[in-house]
């Protein structure tokens, strides 16, 4: 029931750089993921769909170690990260997150938020770490707000900081949980175009999203969750036209239709 | 992309069993457990080794033992020093909420905006700033010795009382800055959806600001009550005999301290329980507030 088809390319045998089997979360009672099973390849974007309460998120944060799994494993290049012996913050210095509530620091100007990781997390010196920052704030047109606070800017141009500021730290892996869902419809896009443009460049990502088409242009691989399994998964033509799964069919209906 | 779907099975929800790898998991992290039990404790037995043997090896251990240890004079004193905390642990128990009521009451003085109440938020102001001004010390002796002088009709001349006034008045100062400040924390969009609901001013604190700004300040009123609890002992400066004054008189009159060391251990008994109850309570409502709150 759960089997995941094949996408239809089965040529890759290299290790995958996220290797998810049998994954499971309960909250008390209520189980929310449950025999999670997911490979990532180098390049791949995963756009995890489904509606809320359907485990996205909670898969998410389980990737990055910030939720303990109650089973399964995880592995992030050929290296269960789900051992009890592994260093948990070194595994997240590999790994980028973004969350739908932004969570910039108010305190720290929006360059500060971008150099506080590299700093004291990765130990690059300050100069380094300020002129990545600003590089990367100006190719996603922030450079005019580096040295606001977060407040002063509109939720978009916040989204997009938040973004610069998981950047910063150069991850192998970037996690992007409904960055869109918290936005005005008009700031959308803005925030889009940057998920559009490192996926041009090659970025490895696994992002939970309600944007259908945003995840039908730029996913190589779209999974459908749905009480806490992926329910079906395989390239975005075929899970958009010609999804196997019943419950897929409805959900794709219900989000298309209106 | 597909991981060949070996071994996943599709199990009925409920049949659940951990896996192996979890299994071996859990030990590990048994045993993670236990090697930082070990290790805490090997490293609290060092440490403390350590102290005890600097104390104890000291030129003038055995004068101070005999001074400031001595079983028999614990012993002694023992019965008198009872009956003077349980005057302490009075005065702490009707001084506290006297203290939170005058304090929130001060916060919230402060806190109005209707212009008839300028000469109440003036008042507020005064009485926070010379009575967190002057030293609780002083506010007792003053009131101590000065109250009873006036010779006031219908009121208490008991020297006990006016040391307990000083003190409610001392730390409702004190306490009312924290209110203070907890109200102030509690974001605006709250008063505003409060309004929102058609709610006024009184209803909006008393149902919304208040519950979250007490929330907020349990940890540092606990302080202040900690604190409290121990400035009790500043009414034997006005002579009464609770713990303090009677340990002190018992080592004047048989020159040894241990009385004082004994009293010590009183006071640290009595606040060690309510910072614990203060953990379980803060805890308490984390979890409930975040109890389904899962997305």
């Amino acid at each position: 029931m759960s089997a995941p088809d094949a996408g239809g390319e089965s040529t890759r045998d290299r290790e995958p750089v996220l290797r998810v089997r049998g994954l499971r979360k309960a909250y008390g009672e209520r189980l929310v993921l449950d025999d999670v099973d997911l490979d990532v390849h180098a390049g791949d974007v995963v756009c995890l769909i489904g509606s809320s309460g359907s485990g996205k998120s909670t898969l998410l944060r389980c990737l990055d170690l910030l939720e303990p799994v109650d089973d399964g494993t995880i592995h992030l290049d050929g290296v269960e990260i789900t051992d009890p012996a592994v260093d948990e913050r070194a595994v997240r210095r590999r790994i980028g997150m973004v969350f739908q509530a932004y969570n910039l620091f108010p305190h720290l100007t929006v360059l500060e938020n971008c150099t506080l990781a590299p700093r004291h997390a990765h130990g690059v010196r300050r100069r380094e770490a300020r002129d990545r920052a600003l590089g990367l704030l100006e190719r996603f047109g922030l450079a005019g707000h580096a040295d606001q606070h977060p407040d002063r800017l509109s939720g978009g141009q916040q989204q997009r900081a938040a973004v610069v500021r998981a950047l910063c730290t150069r991850p192998e892996l970037l996690l992007l949980d409904e960055i869109t869902a918290a936005l005005d419809p008009e700031l959308v896009g803005e925030v889009l175009d940057i998920v559009r443009d490192l996926a041009a460049g090659g970025t490895t990502m696994v992002l939970a999203t309600h944007e259908m088409s945003f995840a039908r242009e730029v996913a190589t691989t779209v999974c459908f969750l749905e009480g806490g399994r992926i329910l079906e998964q395989g390239p975005p033509a075929r899970m958009f036209s010609d999804p196997t799964h019943e419950r897929t069919r409805s959900f794709l209906k219900r989000v298309l239709a209106p | 992309m597909g991981p060949s779907g070996s071994g996943t099975t599709a199990a009925a929800a409920g049949a659940w069993r951990p896996s192996p790898r979890e299994l071996e998991r859990r030990a590990a992290r048994r045993r993670q457990g236990r090697r930082r039990l070990l290790l805490a404790s090997l490293s609290t037995l060092v440490v403390l080794g350590a102290l005890v043997a600097v104390v104890v090896t000291s030129p003038g251990w055995p004068r101070v033992r005999e001074t400031f240890f001595s079983p028999y004079h614990a012993r002694e004193s023992f019965p008198a020093i009872v009956d003077g905390f349980w005057l302490n642990v009075k005065l702490f128990v009707l001084c506290q909420p006297a203290i939170l009521v005058l304090g929130l009451l001060v916060a919230l003085a402060r806190g109005t905006h209707s212009p008839w109440m300028a000469p109440l938020r003036l008042l507020a102001v005064v009485f926070t700033d010379v009575l967190r001004g002057i030293p609780t010390l002083l506010l007792v002796l003053l009131l101590g010795f000065g109250m009873p002088a006036l010779e006031l009709q219908g009121l208490t001349n008991d020297r006990y009382v006016w040391a307990g006034v000083a003190l409610v008045l001392s730390y409702s100062a004190y306490v009312a800055e924290v209110f203070r400040a907890g109200i102030e924390s509690v974001h605006p969009s709250q008063i505003a959806s409060a309004r929102a609901l058609g709610l006024g001013h009184v209803r909006t604190l008393r149902h919304v600001v208040v519950p979250q700004a007490v929330r907020r300040i349990v940890p540092p009123l606990l302080n202040d009550f900690v604190s409290l609890q121990k400035d009790t002992a500043l009414v034997s400066a006005v002579g009464v005999f609770d713990a303090v004054f009677t340990a002190q008189d018992y080592g004047l009159y048989n020159f040894n301290f241990t009385p004082l060391v004994v009293v010590s251990a009183f006071f640290v008994v009595m606040t060690v329980p309510l910072a614990r109850l203060t953990d379980w309570l803060q805890r308490r409502v984390v979890e409930r507030e975040r109890a389904g709150g899962v997305a």
